[in-house]
């Protein structure tokens, strides 16, 4: 995984709450095998709306996405997170997030920022006002920064410190899992014999 | 202070606490199926790491497979490569697998309690957010994506920060003929799609320890539907009876020593919840959906409503956006909504309770013209099992259709999916926008609704039947 540090970037005003990951790709884009390729079903149904705003020549390139709450809800997929960044998409911005999908992202590289909702229509405003506009992302400062001057957004936002501590270090969870294997055999060793199995001897 | 009972569960799996880091918790089930694991396997080959306890873990295929000509090779060639991928790789890291066709395959969660490895006092995770299914028994069950999958594998281990716990108890008595199901969407209705989150939820109090096994799973597979990290109901003798005899329940002297540590498993008086929410059982109704969240729901007798009855803007903006997309009118009664399609089936309700309720509903009805009812068993074995008790028959012959086992309507992602603008009552657990298919409209019901909407051909109750009968 590649480090994370700061990030500035396009960024799109997705205004809707409940985004759930379903909308973020349906099921039907998750038959492929790879690891890779899911950006053409990111948002594959509202995509065919000329209106919606990933459609709108303004934010091409963007990738900072500021969602209404209740961002990545439902199911477990991880192709939600591989879509987002597949297209483009470094850091999505929401006041709140869906717990599997907001651990996904931590694994994949992508920043979930947790923002007070008031932020988040901050930021709304700004970059339907200024469409194009660059968001920055600061993790080391947890700090989100839009705008100059006078109106100027700067705000904290909330992500726990070991995921923090992940992306900024890049870090590979199996390698550091491993890293306790005697702690792991040593639990296994106390494991009750009347607990399941799925082979028999 | 006392501990709840999700805190006994998690203290029994931490093999690894440090300040500052999350715990590494072990995992003593771990569920998989074709979809979310193919990654993981191929993370596993790149690294070179194996499987560290192929015997804990179990495979079968559910979510892409169809639910006819099952007996045939799968027709969709992208659909059947990613079966056949989990079919190597099972082979390849040596796990077991039940494959369409044989008597044990199934959707996951269904699978996993029929075969008695799912128990009380367990951590059981698949890459699936229905895995909140199994907390049931008594277990933490939960969700994990594709990462965690390939971490599990790996390591048997994963990650987790101590989520906050929650006591939902539901004093009294369900009415006649209101369900497990109308009681969860009763609950999600009032705390929204995110009230659970960042909890372990337990449900408790009289009307959930009268509840049998196949309707308390019910309740905890809809817990991800309000946001929570996992649902769990105390292990008791309704619990044990249901594990004795299955096949890969504890056997002898393990039986007892399994019981005897089972029975420990119940919160201590003097614990202390981080949050409560109480329920009444006696007020519950049937109860639908008529948005597009499993949190935009009312009593099957009430209308559906305007965003002008929305306070907070996001809501009023979300159900304007939803009876657009649903089609509805604001005040229309959701007794005159017609179905298109009536689907009984998925992880939510797919069991033999389920099929045993909607069979003894339509037993000499005949499907409404106009709508078509697809039945559809959560495993082969509940399909067996209900043919040897010739509930196929009553469907058959009310005109409904008889499937293969699997997911089916319920995730839009099999041959079995919704035209656009086609309308389902759903005994699943999503209503989001294309759930069941792109541009389809999902009403989320109980197998009980499910029935006599087939029925009637809008949404109904069974006692719209024994009306129009008298």
């Amino acid at each position: 995984m590649d480090k994370f540090t700061t990030h500035s970037g396009v960024g799109v005003p997705l205004r809707r709450s409940n985004v759930d990951t379903d909308q973020i790709i349906p099921a039907v884009y998750l038959k492929r095998v790879t690891r890779t390729g899911f950006e053409d079903g990111l948002f594959a149904a509202w995509r065919n709306d000329p209106t919606f705003v990933l459609n709108n020549e303004a934010y091409a390139g963007a990738s900072v996405l500021v969602a209404g709450p209740d961002f990545g809800t439902g199911s477990s997929r991880e192709h939600a997170v591989w879509a987002l960044m597949d297209y483009g998409f470094r850091v999505v911005i929401s006041s709140r997030f869906g717990d599997i999908f907001r651990g996904n992202s931590g694994k994949a590289g992508l920043l979930a920022a947790k923002v007070d909702e008031k932020v988040v229509q901050r930021l709304w405003d700004y970059l339907d006002d200024n469409p194009g506009a660059h968001v920055t992302v600061d993790l080391e400062s947890r700090t989100v920064r839009a705008g100059e001057g006078a109106d100027a957004i700067e705000d904290s936002f909330d992500i726990d410190d070991y995921t923090r501590w992940r992306l900024l270090e890049g870090l590979d969870d199996i390698g550091i899992t491993l890293s306790h294997d005697e702690d792991i055999a040593a639990y296994e060793a106390t494991r009750p014999s009347f607990k399941p199995v799925t082979q028999h001897a | 202070m006392g501990r709840t009972l999700s805190e006994k569960v998690w203290d029994e799996h931490v093999v690894r606490s440090t300040a500052g880091e999350p715990d590494l918790l072990y995992i003593d089930l771990h569920l998989i199926h074709e979809v979310t694991s193919p990654q993981a396997f191929d993370g596993l080959r790149l690294a070179g790491r194996k499987v560290r306890r192929p015997d804990l873990t179990i495979a079968t295929e559910d979510h892409n497979v169809p639910t006819v000509d099952w007996d045939k090779p799968i027709a969709d060639p992208v659909s059947r490569t990613q079966v056949e991928t989990l079919r190597k790789n099972t082979e390849e890291f040596g796990v077991r697998l039940h494959p369409l066709g044989d008597a044990e395959q199934g959707i996951v969660h269904v699978v996993g309690p029929q075969l008695g490895l799912t128990q009380p006092g367990m951590t059981i995770v698949c890459g699936d957010s229905h895995t909140s299914t199994h907390g049931a028994f008594g277990a933490i069950a939960f969700g994990i994506g594709t990462s965690e999958v390939e971490h599990v594998l790996a390591t048997q281990t994963l990650m987790q920060d101590k989520p906050k716990t929650m006591a939902v108890t539901v004093n009294g008595t369900l009415p006649e003929g209101v369900s497990a199901k109308d009681l969860i969407l009763t609950l999600i209705s009032k705390t929204g799609t995110g009230g659970g989150q960042g909890y372990i939820v337990e449900y408790r109090g009289e009307a959930i320890r009268a509840l049998s096994m196949e309707a308390r799973m019910t309740i905890c597979n809809m817990s991800i539907e309000w946001g929570a990290k996992a649902g769990m109901i105390a292990p008791d003798e309704t619990t044990f009876a249901y594990i004795q005899d299955k096949p890969e329940a504890p056997k002898g002297a393990e039986w007892d020593q399994a019981v005897a540590h089972w029975k420990s498993l119940v919160t201590d008086e003097d614990a202390v919840f981080d949050k409560e929410i109480v329920i009444d059982a006696d007020e519950v109704t049937p109860f639908v959906t008529w948005g597009t969240n499993p949190g935009q729901g009312v009593p099957l007798g009430a209308s559906v409503p305007s965003p002008e009855d929305f306070e907070d803007p996001d809501a009023k903006l979300a159900a304007e956006k939803a009876l657009t997309y649903m089609g509805l009118e604001a005040g229309t009664p959701m007794r005159e909504v017609h179905i298109d399609t009536v689907f009984l089936g998925s992880c939510t309700n797919g069991r033999m309770e389920d099929l045993r309720t909607a069979a003894d509903i339509i037993q000499g009805h005949r499907v409404a013209d106009g709508t078509r009812f697809l039945v559809v068993p959560g495993s082969a074995k509940v399909r067996l099992q209900a043919e040897e008790e010739g509930l196929h028959k009553i469907f058959l012959d009310a005109g409904a259709e008889w499937r293969g086992a699997g997911c089916s309507m319920c995730l839009g992602m099999n041959p079995d999916t919704l035209a656009p603008g086609e309308r389902s009552a759903s005994t699943s657990n999503r209503n989001f926008e294309g759930r069941q298919g792109k541009g389809g409209r999902t009403h989320l019901v109980s197998p009980e609704v499910a029935a006599a909407t087939a029925v009637r051909g809008t949404l109904s109750s069974p006692a719209d039947l024994t009306l129009a009968n008298a």
